[in-house]
């Protein structure tokens, strides 16, 4: 392999991870605060997809306010989501929220199906995204630059929420306590809502970002980087969002490094991912950031 | 301050409070004690919230309090150090004070208040950088206490202070609470196990026995009580 080529692989695995932490970044803050996998979100990404899809094929909306509206009616529906489905359920039995998240990760899916129609669509790049960059005799399409930024912006953004604010502080202490964190004086229900909104925005730009890189969606197209999404989330240490971050581009970078240097096993390349997670679940099972639960008397 | 009437909770179908009646007046200390299992943490879990009652009344300064969610007891004025102290373990010692401060938007008063907890222990100070795991048990407590008033609650109560502290430092956490008590009259409900200790801080104290109030009135009477001395005190 040549080193332009090399470079070439490194912006595709980069992007890929970018997309994988975007919406690993939504599993990890959900299980951190209510111990739920949300085996919805992946469907929040599908859904980001299509709300973008239909504003600029239906509505003719250029980009810029295709996407972000896609973000917000799509952070609203995941908001919804919790508000229905999650929150009633959190004082029973864990596996009651974990069957209502099952549930509605199907019927997102099927509506989806009935309402959007099972074929795939094409999704259309805006013009800018489809420009050749060249740089040196390296050349990438100019998709994944914009994916990379965007997705450290965004990065950027959560971290100062999360760190630097003041429902960011709340966010943390919930993660640790709900109940000690409401005797604070802290409306919980209103930080566990915030939540479910910064994740679901995320995983819907991740939506709308998957489908310029892979432009054709589906109902299901949210069910793969969900699962990758989630291993991410696993492998940095579930509950850590720089923890997901990290898995999320290790992922990435993993998957394409491997068919990259072994184009024989590019067959295999889903069973890498599942394969790093089992070795890494088993010589470090907290994930590369998760701390070991000591419990203090 | 705090008038609580005839309180039945249940947990599951166990009848946890069997009518407790209880009143804690301003500005003095009030003890509850008793043996584990006998309801002193579902009574204050249920005054701020956690739990609620299926019958009785709690009123703070004349308004109920039932029904309210744990965040708006808070606001009307309750704070509750909980058993186990519960510091946010992951949070630097300020972000827990700041925590406690939550619910107020004035920047400068907030850190008045963060100065103020620190004259009052000023082991916090010196670690607050630190993370509030990083504190040791008695630390801790400290911390929890200096949390919960940082929203400067007209009734502060305290769930098990000296659980898990050498008696030293237990003792210690008390002489404080007597000093709050007394300096700012801060009014305190206290759940305490070594009985001596709250009843040589407390103004008034109630025993606990199997959800009922088995023995209520002036700590220093229940102090000189044959019964008190016998089965809680430890005399002979």
């Amino acid at each position: 392999m040549t080193f332009d080529q090399l470079l070439q692989n490194l912006a595709n695995g980069i992007s890929l991870g970018a997309l994988y932490a975007l919406i690993a970044i939504g599993y990890t803050m959900v299980y951190g605060i209510l111990r739920l996998i949300n085996f919805a979100h992946g469907d929040i990404v599908m859904i980001g997809a299509y709300a973008a899809f239909y504003g600029v094929a239906m509505f003719i909306l250029p980009w810029w306010i295709s996407f972000p509206l896609a973000i917000l009616l799509t952070t609203g529906l995941g908001m919804i989501i919790e508000r229905v489905a999650y929150r009633p359920l959190r004082e029973y039995p864990r596996i009651n929220l974990f069957t209502s998240a099952v549930a509605v990760s199907f019927l997102l899916e099927n509506l989806a199906n009935v309402i959007f129609g099972g074929r795939p669509k094409a999704f259309e790049r805006p013009a800018f995204m489809n420009e050749m960059i060249t740089i040196g005799n390296t050349q990438v399409v100019s998709y994944t630059p914009f994916i990379i930024i965007t997705a450290v912006v965004l990065f950027g953004g959560l971290l100062y929420i999360v760190n630097r604010t003041k429902v960011g502080m709340a966010m943390r202490a919930l993660s640790k306590d709900i109940e000690a964190t409401g005797l604070m004086g802290i409306n919980t229900d209103r930080i566990i809502l915030f939540s479910f909104m910064l994740g679901s925005a995320l995983a819907a730009a991740g939506g709308i970002l998957w489908a310029t890189k892979f432009p054709q969606i589906n109902p299901w197209m949210g069910v793969m980087p969900g699962l990758k999404a989630f291993i991410a989330a696993v492998l940095g240490g579930i509950g850590n969002i720089t923890g997901a971050v990290i898995g999320g581009f290790l992922l990435g970078l993993t998957e394409i490094m491997v068919v990259a240097f072994f184009p024989s096993l590019s067959g295999y390349r889903d069973a890498f991912a599942y394969t790093i997670l089992i070795l890494l679940l088993l010589f470090r099972p907290t994930g590369i950031m998760g701390e070991m639960q000591a419990e203090k008397v | 301050m705090l008038e609580i009437q005839n309180l039945h909770v249940y947990y599951g179908g166990i009848h946890a409070l069997h009518g407790i009646s209880l009143s804690v007046p301003a500005g003095k200390i009030v003890a509850l004690l008793g043996a584990n299992g006998a309801g002193k943490s579902s009574t204050l879990r249920t005054i701020m919230g956690i739990v609620k009652p299926t019958q009785g009344t709690i009123e703070l300064e004349g308004q109920s309090l039932l029904g309210m969610k744990p965040f708006d007891i808070v606001k009307q004025g309750v704070a509750l150090v909980p058993e186990g102290r519960r510091v946010f373990t992951n949070l630097t010692v300020y972000e827990n004070l700041a925590l406690g401060a939550y619910t107020r938007t004035d920047r400068e008063e907030v850190r008045r208040e963060v100065a103020e907890v620190y004259a009052l222990f000023p082991r916090l100070e010196e670690r607050e950088k630190q993370s509030a795991g990083t504190l040791s048990g008695g630390e801790q407590q400290m911390l929890a206490l200096g949390r919960a008033l940082m929203s400067q609650p007209r009734l502060l109560m305290i769930d098990e202070p000296s659980l898990g502290l050498a008696p030293v430092l237990s003792q210690g956490v008390l002489r404080r609470l007597k000093e709050l008590n007394e300096k700012s009259g801060q009014t305190i409900l206290l759940i305490e196990q070594n009985a001596r200790a709250a009843l040589s801080i407390a103004d008034y104290a109630y025993i606990l026995e199997t959800g009922e109030i088995r023995l209520k009135g002036s700590a220093a009477d229940l102090a000189q009580s044959d019964e008190v001395r016998r089965t809680y005190l430890g005399v002979h």
